[in-house]
């Protein structure tokens, strides 16, 4: 297990937990750290305080990456802009695309999505598109130069689980790049399936914001996503069965 | 149960009270309250008719506990499910409905509460709103801020670490225009990360200007949805004109505002159906601008100078409670303000089940915050204050109490773009 990394943008990770940021509290930050061993940390760039008070910066250990996002955007001019932004004030060359056009559901705008990927994988970013589980746009992303996909599993906050299972599904089969299931996680055994289907890592927020003990609930997640990547790697989760074999072999009739 | 509005000041000319009076007692001596002024936009939107037919229709006794619980019941709040949790009939399920609040929000929000600061620049009206302490016949200091002043209040708040203010207006366009506004708005970009304006409504063009001039958010109070109650409260000026106001977010957003505020002031009018309304008002507008942030305000009327009799009648504490539930559950995505006019134990409180964002450090004075922040008795003019607070935590008090409630002070969360 020691050699399974998660490779993006040529930057390698052992943790597959990803922590979110829409509601984080500083004390979350710490649990996702210790707990759930998260070596990728998103921060909103507009929350993102210049002050002394508060500074997220501050809260963030040593060798994690700040994987900055572009929340706020609601085109792709915005997202770039605040990626830009991102860079200036320190926060290093990932940027996560978030580009919402809808206040009440906060689904990502997929076109505006791959425009903006694009642009910034120009400009040397290494881009993590949020998306919604469309398989076209997936390969767009894919041609648009994105480092990985992260597709999502429910409304964000809405931890409904994989309500888009079967399409992340054919997002894993068929996509070379790193997947990663962001939005609408809500259980330890919902993170632990996805990874047995195959997905790359796991981002989550809100499961562990509003879970009543965040440290029990940050190494619960740790313990079910390694679950879920050993059962993935032993084989178990990619066993598919399609009708039952025939006693005799179909293929008996051929001579040679 | 009726508020005493009508205060005569012993400072008004005999000509200025005999107007008082006639415009009080006369009502055929009152602009047609409808009728838009010359200058005012029309932008024909649909909205208003669709918030005032369901308001209109609305009869909230009809409603019984089993409604209460079938909306209580549902995944998804529908608009009769928002009545029956605004009717009489759920006031013994108030619980209930917080705890389905605290999860929605939670779910939502997570445990973070935003704070800003009001920085009121001028208190001159040219209305005569009978509950209002700026009203055009309230005899109070009036004040009017210049730009060296402006700058000096940002500073001060800034220095208490604020990063959100909402800038405010009397509404007097002849004594604060809207480029005196979109110059404050400019000198607040220098010290704040946001910027919100609670001034009165404009044309489309013009809060197109000022949302260049670095604000973002617009907030109108409607004050009230029912529009011959708001007749008889606004009696003078072009706030008179219900309509023009009922606009006034959608026109921001037409300007290119991010987000806009509604808000009824509870205790004018029957608080049920200004709830309804307001949330309605919020719904339909977001359905037609999806990408606009919308928030929540849920003021109760206060007491103001001289007047300290006025207060919020049949509007109690846990009815309050009730309508921001109501608004929780029926808008899981919506911001809710809770103002100072609420006490410390009740926003400490509310910020557990639904509100988001409150204020802290606030003045409702004009000038005044050098002597509030620091403490310095100042021989400097004043401007008198719009109501009386009942919350003065400063923002450092507001802070460490914010966090003992095992929640998250947000002091920023925007980037203008």
């Amino acid at each position: 297990m020691n050699n399974d990394k998660l490779i993006i943008g040529g930057h390698e990770f052992t943790s597959r937990f990803i922590l979110g940021s829409g509601k984080y509290s500083l004390n979350l930050i710490e649990a996702a750290v210790k707990d759930a061993g998260a070596e990728i940390i998103t921060l909103a760039v507009r929350r993102a305080n210049t002050r002394d008070r508060e500074n997220i910066l501050d809260y963030i250990p040593n060798g994690v990456t700040l994987l900055p996002n572009t929340s706020g955007a609601r085109n792709a001019e915005e997202a770039v802009r605040i990626a830009r932004l991102a860079r200036e004030i320190g926060c290093g060359n990932f940027i996560k695309i978030e580009i919402m056009r809808d206040s009440k559901y906060l689904l990502p705008d997929n076109n505006e999505t791959v425009k903006a990927t694009e642009m910034l994988a120009n400009e040397g970013f290494v881009v993590m598109p949020y998306m919604y589980p469309d398989l076209y746009t997936a390969r767009d992303l894919v041609n648009a130069g994105a480092a990985a996909v992260m597709p999502l599993a429910a409304p964000i906050g809405s931890n409904k689980g994989l309500a888009t299972k079967d399409f992340l599904q054919i997002l894993i089969d068929e996509i070379d790049l790193p997947i990663i299931i962001d939005a609408g996680i809500g259980k330890p055994s919902e993170a632990c399936m996805a990874m047995e289907m195959g997905a790359d890592a796991i981002m989550a927020n809100t499961a562990l914001a509003t879970a009543g003990d965040l440290t029990k609930m940050a190494t619960a997640f740790r313990l079910a996503i390694e679950a879920g990547r050993h059962a993935y790697l032993s084989g178990l989760g990619r066993v598919l069965t399609r009708g039952s074999s025939a006693s005799d072999p179909l293929t008996g009739f051929l001579r040679d | 149960m009726e508020n005493k509005f009508f205060v005569d000041s012993e400072y008004l000319s005999p000509q200025a009270l005999a107007k008082k009076h006639l415009l009080e007692n006369d009502p055929s001596s009152r602009l047609d309250h409808m009728k838009y002024m010359k200058g005012m936009e029309e932008i024909n939107s649909d909205v208003c008719s669709k918030v005032i037919a369901a308001m209109d229709l609305y009869d909230y006794s009809k409603y019984t506990a089993k409604d209460v619980k079938a909306a209580l019941d549902h995944e998804k709040c529908s608009v009769d499910d928002l009545k029956a949790l605004l009717s009489p009939a759920a006031m013994p399920f108030l619980e209930e409905m917080a705890q389905k609040a605290r999860l929605i929000t939670s779910r939502h929000f997570g445990n973070t509460v935003y704070l800003f600061t009001p920085l009121y620049i001028s208190n001159y009206c040219e209305n005569y709103c009978v509950y209002c302490g700026f009203n055009c016949y309230n005899h109070i200091n009036r004040m009017k801020l210049s730009q060296e002043q402006i700058e000096s209040e940002m500073k001060v708040i800034a220095d208490s670490g604020m990063e959100e203010i909402l800038i405010l207006t009397g509404e007097s366009r002849s004594k604060s225009d809207i480029e005196y506004i979109g110059n404050a708005c400019k000198l607040a970009r220098k010290y704040f990360r946001m910027i919100g304006l609670e001034i009165y409504p404009v044309n489309t063009d013009e809060y197109r200007y000022l949302h260049e001039c670095g604000a973002d958010y617009v907030t109108v109070f409607q004050e009230t949805y029912d529009r011959d109650k708001y007749e008889t409260l606004h009696l003078l000026g072009h706030k008179r004109i219900w309509p023009y106001r009922f606009d006034a977010q959608e026109r921001a957003l037409m300007g290119g505002m991010r987000g806009v505020v509604f808000s009824a002031l509870l205790g004018l009018s029957d608080f049920r159906k200004d709830a309804l309304a307001t949330a309605l008002h919020l719904y339909y507008l977001q359905r037609k601008y999806p990408h606009a942030e919308m928030s929540l305000s849920c003021p109760r009327l206060r007491p103001i100078i001289n007047n300290d009799k006025i207060n919020s009648l049949d509007v109690h504490e846990k009815q309050l409670c009730q309508i921001i539930c109501a608004y929780r559950i029926f808008l899981p995505f919506a911001g809710i303000t809770v103002s100072s006019r609420e006490s410390a134990e009740f926003r400490n409180g509310i910020v557990k089940i639904a509100a988001t964002k409150i204020s802290a450090g606030v003045s409702t004075g004009i000038g005044d915050h050098e002597s509030k922040y620091k403490g310095k008795n100042s021989d400097k003019n004043q401007g008198d204050e719009q109501f009386e607070i009942d919350d003065s935590r400063s923002l450092d008090k507001m802070y460490v109490d914010i966090s003992g409630e095992g929640l998250q002070p947000v002091l920023n969360d925007y980037i203008y773009l």
